[in-house]
């Protein structure tokens, strides 16, 4: 039996072989169904071995050292269960990614600034995953970082798309900087750099609390946490739809394993208050960014803001789960953190699958703005029915895979009243009602994008001529959302899979679920709580069933076909439909003037004057004024003010140099 | 053996549920009728408006989409499952366990997305207003549902709703500051779900005052015909929960037998009644409110539900 | 018996926050002052159950005043003031109502957290007791922090002083209740004759506040 490291190795260096490969054959047409096609089958091998893996929690994890890197640390690779499950769900994106490149690849028009970087990606996160040593996982980090950020430029000629790539490069070296520090509070001053050294050494508490802080910065910011986020909704929708969705489905998700990684494994014992901190911020952020999602009309914004509130959802259960784990609750932590991961999963499959669709719209309509979409359900048939199925997954509606994780979720926050901490006891009701609030608003926010691109009618020319994409983007869609009905109707295999997750990192696991009658999801126990998703599926259904079979049978089959009613309106142009703004008017009204400072201005014209009414509405991003504004100002006023050392005589130079070594010999030799 | 005779009991509660809807919908308005001082209409009225509608022709928009056609079907399908899986005159139901309180008010959410996504199908501005206010109605009522939920669940336990009806039902709760306060929310949620005033008007057909009726503006025949019986489903769902959860006693247990059952039938049947009839006094008693004060009214019910679950987080005997 | 006592009492309270709740909520002036004379019936009926529990029967005249004068006597002549004065039917808020509802909810969190970790070894029944009142009080003070409106400002002043009667005849055996209850209604009746004082000589020069409506038009 291969070891699965050295599998998922190889899988690594075949993927960089294929990133050369492009760069040799970029300019030829053979390029994009090469690359992509290779990839697809590479990113299926290493998703294989991995699931191999995970479903075998027993076998051996040694971790493979490379003489890579630096000569005293080497490069470790461990593939423990963690990794084995992060894998899965990187490798999983990264073939539908892949088989739905083999189509969308045909419309790039840049295609040498995309194949070489896209393979690259894909390696960069599978290592991120694979490392088992502080050097290689920022090595691998920032390659996963600059890879990304090279295919968001691809289309750099548009002045947005710069802009979007130089906020991305400044917050990922933040990042990385943060994890930097991280590390080397971690490894401690005998610069024990590999995981195992760190895992067994021991920290006081302060150094916890900066390793914590310094993590949530670090992964935070890749992951989007409020307020680091601001780069997702700006980098995310730059890149073309492919990377698009590898970026908010996977590599957030890789963000949230270093920090489950470094937190839950490295860290050892964790103090309450880390559950509190996660908890807020996971909350926090988790409003804010459907909040923000749902004033958007650009429909990849929308998206990106979207992963932005499933992000926090993460973190909401990775707080409890920490809370859990801090109050030594090893069932109840398990329980969360089934949650969080779960969640992960399913994150990725349904906003992959999204991003497909909206990249299938941009590919149809050459439209991202929704304002001029509308009435695709009649043009792009497939489309239509599986980014409805991506909507309905990420709007928590049972029984597709987004309600399991939510509900397990809610049951997590429903066992918290036994925390001891007055702050946690307050606190986690609040979370659980921000939790609640974000799903209510995810699903309005996808029935705007739903309705306002695909429903209704076509707001432009380019909305009405469209047509359905090629079957390979349509393929992708179509396993991810059947994957998304499986993981809806079979939540307690999933569950039964992350078992060993929990046990390795908390000691604990669920009970077993796929011996329950009928195959329930039952957490703790049958009288507390359960949920059948597949029951659920079969009664729908078979109500469903009957009531067409009744209605068919003794109703009237007539149907006639008539201009719309509308209230005996007689001219009813496509204008005249709500937009995209105006559906988000009444949450606008109630939660924008705080959040968002949104104001409306009428501008009226007198009476006798023809020109138009106008209506503006002015929103503020309050991080972006709050903090990156003011220290963004104040970098180019020192900047500003440093200027003045770029022109000195040479005379000035040399005395710069002098007076500097000065200071040092007279610091050293009064400091002995 | 028993395994019939269960699904033959979980059978009889469906049919009971879809056949006592409209009854429950007639049984209002005409309480509100007779309170205007007027004779209305015949408390079967609402099944002979079903029959009429399903004989009539479907016209359909020129542009409604597959979506619109199948929409009535789901909403009507996750309805009903959702009304189902409620105790009515029985707990621990041989499918009570599927679905718990919170899968419950998902499915509702399932119907509530579906009929919004309808709404704006045929893309006329009725649709879009429609939507647009139900999903920020929804928005609020919906966290405000579950805090609701989890201050029952907190209480009882469990979010199973045989286990909180027994629970309930039981010697042990006392009365509660935390229960009362979910009653008073969930009833005001309940009013906001079902389109009810003070929230929404069900007998408008004014643009500006619908949310629901402006959802279904496009729909005729006998997919109009599914819609109603949805509306009328939806209010027994929560007449029924709010019976099952709050007076929970003439309730049977799964064990028993057919004339327990049949207590159980009737003692449902009058709490429907009373139900019915307390909801046609506070909608004859109010007044509408403008829409922009809807927001606040749901913000009062979270608050209500946040309060309660609080309540219990910060000290379990409250 | 005992099990009931307490959920009795407990419900009284709860519904005394409950009430102050509304009266956030309320957006016209004249809910306002009868949400108010709601709260004092709530007062009175928790007083004298609490008079029963006690057995203390001085407090039945506590919850007498608090019925005849708070409930009674304030809201009607509220109510005529308003209509003589001509003063503004809306409640004008500084901050949103849902906002304020919100900072409503973390006060009573506050003050739950505040007064069952420093009360751990009394009386359980004193203890939440004291929280609602402590709530109650809380929520007064945010009423009269976020209210323009000089007559709700009061109303928020006297639903503190809700608040500390329902303290003190939660702790058992407090002497002089009711000669406190009864300076303190005296202190709330000067309060409110000495703002409508200041008003009418205000507004003595001025024009009808109600002709100013005409050309505030909708806020938002």
């Amino acid at each position: 039996m291969t070891d699965p490291v050295a599998l998922s190795l190889w899988c690594v260096a075949a993927l960089l072989a294929t990133a050369v490969l492009g760069v040799a054959l970029s300019r030829s047409g053979a390029a994009t169904r090469l690359v992509y096609g290779v990839a697809t089958a590479i990113s299926v091998a290493a998703l294989l071995s991995a699931a191999v893996r995970l479903l075998n929690p027993l076998s051996d994890t040694a971790t493979l050292i490379l003489p890579l890197g630096l000569p005293w640390i080497g490069a470790h690779f461990r593939l423990d269960v963690l990794s084995a499950f992060f894998l899965i769900v990187v490798n999983l994106g990264g073939a539908a990614a892949s088989l739905y490149g083999l189509g969308y690849g045909r419309h790039e028009s840049a295609p040498h600034r995309v194949l070489p970087f896209f393979p690259a990606f894909l390696a960069g996160m599978n290592l991120v995953v694979l490392s088992s040593d502080a050097f290689s996982f920022l090595l691998s980090w920032e390659f996963m970082s600059l890879t990304s950020w090279a295919m968001v430029l691809a289309h750099h000629r548009d002045a947005q798309n710069t802009r979007a790539g130089y906020v991305y490069l400044v917050m990922a070296t933040f990042g990385t900087f943060a994890l930097l520090l991280a590390f080397g509070l971690l490894a401690g001053p005998n610069g024990g750099y590999a995981f195992d050294a760190i895992r067994s050494s021991a920290r006081t508490p302060m150094v916890s609390a900066l390793v914590l802080i310094l993590m949530l910065l670090g992964a935070g910011s890749k992951a989007g946490l409020v307020p680091l986020h601001v780069w997702l909704p700006l980098a995310h929708p730059a890149a073309p739809s492919h990377v698009s969705a590898l970026m908010s489905g996977v590599m957030t998700k890789v963000a949230v394993y270093g920090f489950i990684r470094v937190v839950f494994d490295l860290l050892g014992e964790p103090a309450w208050w880390a559950g509190l901190l996660v908890l807020a911020i996971g909350s926090i952020t988790a409003v804010l960014g459907i909040l923000s999602a749902l004033m958007e009309k650009d429909i990849k914004r929308l998206l990106a803001y979207s992963t932005i509130e499933n992000i926090g959802i993460v973190f909401i259960s990775l707080g409890l789960s920490l809370a859990f784990k801090a109050n030594g609750m090893a069932a109840a932590a398990a329980l969360a953190l089934v949650a969080a991961l779960f969640h992960v999963l399913n994150h990725s499959m349904f906003k992959s699958l999204l991003f497909f669709g909206a990249g299938a719209v941009l590919t149809a309509t050459g439209e991202r703005d929704m304002d001029k979409l509308g009435g695709l359900i009649h043009r792009m048939p497939a489309t239509s029915v599986l980014f409805l199925i991506g909507c309905v997954a990420i709007s928590a509606l049972p029984p597709l895979n987004g309600f399991a994780s939510e509900w397990l979720a809610f049951q997590a926050v429903l066992i918290s009243p036994d925390l001891p901490q007055w702050a946690l006891r307050l606190a986690v009701p609040a979370a659980g009602g921000m939790l609640a609030l974000s799903a209510a608003l995810a699903a309005a926010c996808f029935v705007k994008a739903y309705g306002i691109s695909f429903l209704g009618r076509p707001r432009s020319s380019a909305a009405e001529t469209a047509v359905e994409v090629d079957r390979y983007s349509v393929a992708a869609m179509a396993i991810l959302a059947a994957l998304c009905l499986l993981a809806g109707i079979l939540p307690g295999g999933v569950v039964d899979t992350l078992a060993p997750v929990t046990q390795a990192l908390m000691g604990s696991s669920m009970p077993v679920q796929l011996h329950t009658p009928w195959l329930s999801l039952v957490p703790i126990a049958q009288s507390r709580s359960s949920y059948n998703g597949l029951l659920v599926l079969v009664f729908i259904a078979a109500s469903s069933g009957f009531a067409v079979y009744f209605i068919h049978r003794f109703a009237s089959r007539i149907i006639r076909r008539a201009a719309a009613w509308a209230c005996a309106f007689p001219e009813f142009t496509p204008a005249m439909q709500y937009s995209a703004g105006s559906f988000s008017q009444p949450i606008r009204r109630v939660f924008g003037t705080l959040v968002f400072r949104a104001k409306e201005k009428v501008d009226m014209p007198a009476p006798g004057d023809v020109r138009p009414a106008r209506l503006t509405v002015s929103m503020s991003d309050l991080s972006w004024e709050a903090i990156y504004a003011p220290i963004g100002g104040a970098v180019m006023l020192v900047a500003d003010r440093l200027n003045f050392l770029q022109f000195l005589t040479i005379r000035r130079y040399l005395s710069v140099v002098f007076v500097l070594l000065v200071t040092l010999l007279l610091v050293v030799a009064v400091w002995r | 053996m028993e395994m019939i005779a269960d699904l033959a009991v979980q059978g009889l509660q469906m049919a009971l549920v879809l056949l006592l809807a409209p009854l429950l919908t007639g049984l209002v308005r005409k309480i509100k009728s007779r309170l205007m001082r007027r004779r209305g209409a015949s408390v079967f009225q609402p099944y002979r408006d079903l029959l009429r509608l399903m004989r009539k022709d479907v016209v359909l928009a020129d542009n409604a989409s597959w979506l619109f056609r199948a929409a009535p079907y789901l909403i009507f399908a996750t309805t009903w499952v959702a009304a189902s899986l409620i105790p009515t005159f029985a707990t621990g139901l041989l499918f009570a366990w599927s679905a718990d309180l919170i899968a419950i008010i998902a499915l509702v959410g399932s119907a509530r997305f579906f009929l919004a996504l309808a709404g704006m199908d045929v893309g006329t501005s009725f649709g879009g207003i429609g939507s647009s206010r139900e999903v920020m109605i929804a928005s609020l009522a919906e966290p405000a549902m579950l805090l609701i939920v989890f201050t029952l669940a907190l209480t009882a336990g469990s979010t199973q709703l045989s286990t909180v009806s027994a629970f309930m039902a039981s010697d042990h709760i006392g009365l509660r500051v935390s229960v009362g306060m979910a009653l008073v929310g969930l009833i005001m949620v309940a009013l906001a779900e079902n389109s009810r005033i003070p929230v929404d008007n069900p007998a408008t057909h004014l643009e500006l005052t619908m949310v629901h009726e402006a959802m279904v503006l496009e729909y005729s025949g006998r997919h109009l015909a599914m819609l109603e019986f949805a509306a009328s489903l939806k209010l027994l769902l929560y007449i029924s929960l709010i019976a099952c959860l709050f007076v929970p006693w003439g309730l049977a247990a799964a064990e028993d037998g057919p004339t327990t059952y049949a207590v159980g039938i009737a003692v449902y049947l009058l709490k429907l009644l009373v139900g019915a009839a307390l909801l046609a006094l506070f909608e004859t008693a109010i007044a509408k409110m403008r829409v922009f004060r809807v927001p606040q009214f749901m913000g009062a019910a979270l608050m209500l539900g946040l309060l309660g679950t609080l309540l219990l987080f910060v000290s379990r005997s409250i | 018996m005992d099990g009931f006592v307490f959920d009795i009492a407990h419900l009284l309270a709860g519904g005394l926050v409950l009430v102050s709740f509304m009266m956030l909520y309320q957006d016209r002036l004249q809910a306002l002052i009868n949400v108010y004379a709601l709260h004092a019936v709530v007062l009175a009926l928790s007083v004298a159950w609490q008079a029963f529990i006690q057995d203390a029967p001085h407090l039945y005249v506590t919850a007498a005043i608090a019925l005849v004068f708070k409930a009674i006597v304030i809201p009607v002549a509220l109510h005529r003031i308003i209509l003589r004065l001509g003063i503004h039917r809306e409640v004008e808020t500084a901050v949103g109502i849902g906002l304020t509802m919100l900072a409503g909810i973390g006060l009573v969190a506050l003050s739950m957290a505040v007064m069952l970790q420093f009360t751990a070894g009394a009386n359980p029944l004193a203890r939440e007791d004291l929280a609602f009142a402590l709530s109650v009080l809380l929520l007064g003070l945010l009423m009269m922090v976020t209210r323009r409106n000089a007559v709700s400002q009061v109303i928020g002043f006297m639903s503190l002083e809700n608040g500390l009667v329902l303290a003190a005849t939660g702790a058992k055996g407090m002497p002089l209740v009711v000669e406190i209850s009864v300076t303190f209604s005296i202190i709330i009746a000067f309060i409110v004759i000495g703002i409508f004082l200041f008003r009418i000589r205000e507004r003595f020069d001025t024009v009808d506040v109600r002709a100013l409506d005409d050309f505030r038009g909708d806020r938002r």
